[in-house]
């Protein structure tokens, strides 16, 4: 473990940076321990895999006592080294899910902006990366299965009599099913979000969450080798030849003439070349999951942090101080939950959230956590209202494009959201509001509204002009890019960075700003505008432009709620210390705040609900159970509802008439009367 | 993981009580509890408790009327259309043998795997090649074997999926139930009822409309359980699957739609004979005779984790302490297991009779009380140290203790012997922690042996006592089938029966709660660790705990 360690410490250059500025970081701490301990583990099970492997592939059922003898044979230098490889891969495919994971999944919100997931450059590295280790895991098994697959080339008598060394197909043939099942795993994986990390329900020992997600673990890997077996056969069938004609002609090898092609239906169907086939690529895949699968047990275990540092030097490591930083967003997410566990199991844990500073009797710690945790709901509620918004706002950019002229300009809250608009018109929300809303800074009660449309010096012209700009380019999600999205902080971003990157800046050209703007409404804008409004009718007509931009239904509200894992703790801990409060708080520390929490959650529980009256945002996405995809996202939105209900129930339970002394406006105080009667 | 064992062997136990006796000039005959019992009163109705003693009248009517009992309700069993359910066995008859053999198999793997399948080919062997049918017909050969094994094992996986609710139901006599299961809102005075013919009502003293709910796969519903922190949603364990129902409170619609219910199912988890939903609201488990592994459900995201553990053949009851810190989970064979629900390891608590029937919390979950199938005593497990501090404070029981000796007693009335005792079918504790209440299965066959319910008083502190206060009894004829206590009753404990006759009472008890305020906000306060003790016998105590 601790070679490996040092290893991570000298390749990962993220990490050599931090390590020398800051050599006590909690991410190298904990992330990265983590991380090395789960590959350590995962080259550990490689010797039980391989022989397990190598069994299963040797296998004959007429000889079993040969099978045993060649299986013991193979304790050799090559199959040494090839063991050693092995284990290499397996490292690079722990740092690289080290290097790609995320706690917050990006999600497309159409077709094309998966096409643009796919091909983003640091997708691209991933997938050669992934493509070059299955050609060693390739080779490895080739080397290991032995008999007429050991070498890439073999002695053979041309017709002329001369001995000259030939192309082994067979041996090729596996070298280039690594590659593919490597390319169509990563491939895969960005459709699937295999690199999104949830964090379970229930915290349960890793040996025993290991153990009880092994057997699916074992399904998915042969479910997939499967699949990905029969749809490179198909393309060897009619693709092989390239690949063939490029080894020849590089290793100065030659084409057997008298051996048939592999590329022919017969040769094909030889049952024990698939079968050692597909036992390799569920071999490869089994591997690489179980790293896949230890790395997310390793990752996600609850981390206790201290309350309250007993000295300074560790402050940056207690929880209020990592609840607050930015960075790295996963050790925000394990905060959060050490938070809403502490909140909900640990008395003792509670007592030193609600005490008081030593000199000068301030609640620190208690308006640490709390500040935060509101900061983070007034931030969801922000989004929501700004994405409803926007609903509105395009409904009524169709009404003017159609014909009639310069009708309203301000958001008419009768405006029906189920009312049919294109759907070509519809903004993809998952990259421009989650980075145009937010700022901790705010207060949590401001009145939610869409900063960069609705601001009082923009003029309706001006939000005509710059509305299709940025909200009907599909374009939008390529250029920000999802990598770059997931490494800037999306709900933390300051005010001064909405203003710089949540609106692109209208080009010189069409708007020279705001102020002539409002003296004069450009002729030209207009006409650009009306031209746009052409183009864009025309390319709606095509089929294939319509299935490319069409957005997919509820993939903005998973995108919406994407890291409402945060906020789902954040309401635990919140309702849990508020709960808890009304016994163990002995100086009023939350008597304070409860107003504001309790407005926060009634304001979240209004968007929320606003939000669930929106066409596909109450329906159901499908389950997939035989696979690795985490589908935790798609349903969070639900979790989150849930959750604020029961969170608000658990203060207006404990606290019961008692609520009616808290200040709070008629709109709130009605609505907490519903709670609590039990009418919600 | 801790491995406890439980010191089960009941002689022993009642040979230290006896010893004690002994001493006291008491004999063994004189330790059964419930002949410390005031007598039963042969024909009348039991109506409240009051001034310490039951009241009873000779009909419900005579009931101190008072308007925060809830009425009592009737349920005809004539009202009540059944409809037939579709046999299996008679699917054959309605397949188009006019298909190929490759069509027929192709469907019956879809309909019922591999098993089917090769019962398919087999019998088609006039069809298939001979190797195959033969081929087939030895693998099926094979698996029966196998499973026979396995039933061998677990007798319980060779039922039918309704013997398999009848037997591990809390109701008693399940599938003979006009009600068939039941359920109190934990905040509200509405509850639920899900009645024979598989619809659900759902009562509200405070609203005229009584919603039905009726949907394709809520069939053979063997428990009801309400959200806790919630207002709507319903959980109903059905023959195949986990339904959440989202009853909104306001609506005005008497038949909620099939799309206000969430569907939950996992390949191999049915029937569900039982669900508990945690007491903050957030998560639910079920349990199934014939899956290993618990189901622990997140409702929203309808996801699950499966608690795996080997041994026990299935789950078969849970229950869910009042403050969400402990799990009981009692397996079809001889053992339960209790978790704990930090990180979800548990103690092994295997019994030498039989598996544990029933099982109820305290209200500060610090003490569990159970019954074993085939033993006529009730059994404490007594949790010490606060669960929320770190492992090494967190102490379980080293050994169960006998609390109460429910063997059978013969009362004289007007109309003849009557015996009461016996074993124990299920066990309910009111919300308090002051009333008990024990329904014991009784004989059918025997005339003079009926299913009864009898209420001890409870007091758990300053230590664990166990007085007794009566039996419960209904209309002449009428056997109690499921009872419930009310959760938040404020003039003592609230007890709800449902009877044999499709009746469902309230019967209240009225008193002073001595412990004050309720337990149950967060942790649970720490509790001085306790030592049993024999009781003393001078005021009629049956059960006393001394602090050593």
């Amino acid at each position: 473990m601790t070679s490996s360690c040092t290893l991570l410490w000298q390749t990962h250059p993220f990490l050599k940076q931090t390590a020398a500025v800051w050599s006590s970081c909690l991410s190298v701490q904990v992330i990265c321990w983590r991380a090395a301990a789960s590959i350590a583990w995962s080259v550990l099970l490689l010797p039980p895999t391989t022989a397990v492997f190598v069994l299963l592939s040797k296998f004959s059922l007429l000889q079993p006592i040969q099978t045993i003898s060649e299986c013991l044979s193979l304790i050799s230098a090559s199959s040494i080294f090839s063991f050693i490889l092995l284990g290499g891969v397996i490292v690079m495919v722990g740092f690289l899910i080290l290097e790609y994971y995320t706690v917050i999944p990006t999600i497309a919100c159409s077709k094309i902006a998966l096409l643009s997931q796919l091909l983003h450059p640091r997708q691209f590295i991933n997938s050669i990366g992934h493509c070059l280790m299955g050609v060693i895991v390739g080779w490895c098994c080739a080397v290991t299965i032995g008999h007429r697959y050991k070498m890439l080339g073999r002695p053979c008598k041309i017709s002329d009599g001369y001995s000259q060394m030939c192309l082994n197909e067979h041996h090729l043939i596996f070298l280039l099913a690594g590659a593919f099942v490597g390319f169509s795993h990563s491939l895969l994986g960005v459709i699937h979000n295999i690199n999104y990390i949830s964090f379970q329900i229930v915290q349960q020992h890793k040996y025993l969450r290991f153990k009880g997600s092994l057997p699916l673990v074992l399904k998915c890997s042969a479910t997939q080798a499967f699949y990905s077996v029969r749809n490179y056969i198909v393309v060897y069938f009619f693709l092989g030849y390239i690949p063939k004609t490029w080894v020849c002609k590089t290793l100065n090898l030659q084409l057997e003439g008298s051996v048939h092609p592999l590329d022919s239906i017969a040769v094909l169907l030889d049952l024990s070349l698939l079968y050692h086939l597909w036992i390799s690529a569920t071999f490869l895949l089994f591997t690489w999951y179980i790293t896949l699968l230890l790395f997310r047990i390793f990752v996600t275990e609850v981390y206790t942090f201290p309350v309250q540092s007993t000295f300074t030097e560790d402050s940056h490591q207690s929880l209020p101080k990592v609840l607050t930083d930015k960075q790295p967003m996963i050790l925000k997410f394990l905060a959060l939950q050490d938070l809403a566990l502490l909140s909900q199991h640990s008395p003792s844990r509670r007592s030193e959230v609600f005490s008081l500073s030593q000199p000068g009797g301030h609640p620190h710690n208690w308006n640490a956590i709390s500040g935060e945790c509101l900061s983070l709901l007034a931030a969801l509620t922000q989004r929501l209202a700004a994405y409803h918004e926007t609903v509105a706002t395009n409904g009524r950019a169709k009404s003017l494009s159609s014909g009639s002229e310069r009708i309203t300009s301000e958001p008419s809250s009768t405006e029906d959201p189920m009312s049919p608009r294109p759907v070509f018109l519809m903004k993809t929300p998952n990259i421009a509001f989650a980075r145009s809303v937010g700022g901790s800074s705010q207060s949590p009660l401001t009145i939610p509204f869409t900063p960069d449309l609705d601001s009082p010096f923009a003029s309706p012209a001006l939000r005509r002009l710059i509305a299709p700009v940025e909200q009907c380019s599909p374009w939008h999600g390529t250029v920000q890019s999802p990598h770059i999205m997931r490494r800037a902080p999306k709900l933390w971003s300051t005010s001064t960075d909405l203003q710089v990157n949540g609106s692109p800046p209208p080009s010189p050209a069409t708007v020279p700003g705001p102020k002539q703007e409002i003296s004069k409404p450009s002729f030209l804008a207009q006409f650009l505008q009306n031209r746009k409004e052409q183009v864009k009718h025309f390319l709606a007509k095509r089929v294939l432009i319509m299935y490319l931009f069409n957005k997919l239904p509820e993939a903005s509200s998973q995108a919406l709620f994407a890291d409402s894992q945060a906020h789902i703790w954040a309401l635990e801990g919140l309702s849990y210390l508020v709960q808890a409060s009304f016994t163990e708080d002995q100086f009023g520390v939350v008597q304070t705040t409860l107003p504001s929490i309790l407005s926060s959650m009634l304001l979240l529980q209004e968007a929320v609900d606003r939000h669930f009256k929106l066409p596909h945002a109450s329906s159901k996405p499908v389950r997939s159970t035989s696979s690795m995809e985490d589908s935790t996202y798609k349903t969070l939105r639900f979790a989150l509802r849930a959750t604020l209900k029961t969170a608000i129930y658990r203060i207006t339970t404990t606290f019961g008439d008692h609520l009616n002394a808290v200040e709070m406006s008629a709109e709130h105080r009605k609505r907490l009367q519903q709670f609590l009667q039990y009418k919600e | 993981m801790f491995s406890c064992y439980l010191v089960l062997d009941s002689s022993s136990a009642k040979s230290d009580l006896a010893y004690e006796n002994r001493e006291r000039g008491f004999t063994m005959v004189k330790m059964c509890s419930l002949a410390l019992f005031p007598p039963l009163s042969y024909g009348q109705i039991t109506l409240c408790e009051s001034n310490n003693e039951l009241l009873s009248g000779t009909s419900s009517d005579e009931a101190l009327k008072q308007d925060f009992i809830p009425p009592s309700l009737h349920f005809p069993r004539e009202s009540l259309k059944l409809h037939s359910r579709p046999e299996s066995s008679s699917k054959a008859a309605f397949l188009d043998h006019s298909e190929t053999l490759w069509m027929r198999s192709a469907a019956a793997w879809r309909d019922g795997g591999l098993s089917g399948l090769l019962n398919e080919i087999t019998t088609s062997h006039s069809e298939a090649p001979k190797w195959l049918s033969v081929t087939s017909g030895c693998i099926l050969a094979v698996l029966r074997w196998v499973s026979s094994f396995h039933g061998s094992l677990f007798p319980h996986v060779t039922l039918s999926s309704e013997d398999m609710i009848t037997e591990f139901s809390q109701v008693l006599n399940w599938p003979d139930c006009v009600v068939r299961a039941f359920s109190w809102h934990p905040h509200t005075d509405k509850f639920a009822v899900a009645l024979l013919d598989d619809s659900i009502k759902i009562y509200n003293p405070k609203s005229a409309i009584t919603p039905t709910l009726k949907h394709r796969l809520q069939r053979n519903v063997a428990a009801v359980q309400w959200k806790p922190l919630c207002a709507s949603a319903l959980a109903v364990a059905c023959q195949n699957c986990l339904l959440v129902w989202h009853v909104d409170p306001c609506s005005l619609s008497t038949r909620p739609s099939s799309s206000c219910a969430q569907v939950l199912s996992h390949p191999g988890h049915s029937p569900v004979t039982s669900i508990a939903w945690s007491p903050s609201g957030s998560l639910l488990l079920s349990a199934s005779p014939m899956d290993m592994s618990m189901m622990v459900w997140d409702v929203a995201a309808e996801s699950c984790v499966p608690l795996h553990r080997v041994g026990g053949g299935g789950v078969t009851f849970l229950s869910w302490s009042p403050d969400g810190s402990h799990v009981l989970s009692s397996t079809p064979s001889p053992l339960f297991r209790v978790w704990e629900t930090r990180t979800w390891t548990c103690e092994r608590w295997p019994c030498i009779k039989g598996r544990c029937q029933s099982g109820c919390w305290s209200p500060d979950g610090s003490r569990l009380l159970f019954s074993v199938q085939g033993e006529t005593v009730i059994y404490a497990l007594t949790f010490t140290g606060t669960p929320g501090a770190p492992a090494s404070g967190f102490r379980g029981p080293e050994a169960a203790v006998v609390v109460a000796d429910l063997s059978e007693t013969t009362f004289n009335t007007p109309d003849g012997d009557v015996t009461v005792g016996g074993e124990v079918q299920s066990l309910a504790w009111d919300p308090r922690g002051e009333r008990l209440a024990v329904l014991f299965k009784g004989d059918p066959q025997a005339a003079n042996k009926p299913a009864i319910v009898a209420v001890f008083k409870t007091r758990a502190n300053p230590v664990f006592e166990l007085l007794p206060c009566g039996f419960v009894q209904g209309e002449p004829g009428a056997e109690p089938r499921l009872m419930q206590f009310h959760p938040n009753f404020r003039h003592g404990a609230l007890l709800t029966l449902c009877w044999s006759t499709g009746r469902i009472t309230h019967v209240p008890f009225y008193f002073l709660s001595t412990s004050g305020s309720f337990v149950g906000l967060g942790g649970s306060p720490s509790l001085p660790r306790l030592q049993e003790k024999p009781a003393d016998f001078s005021h009629q105590s049956l059960f006393t705990e001394l602090i050593s």
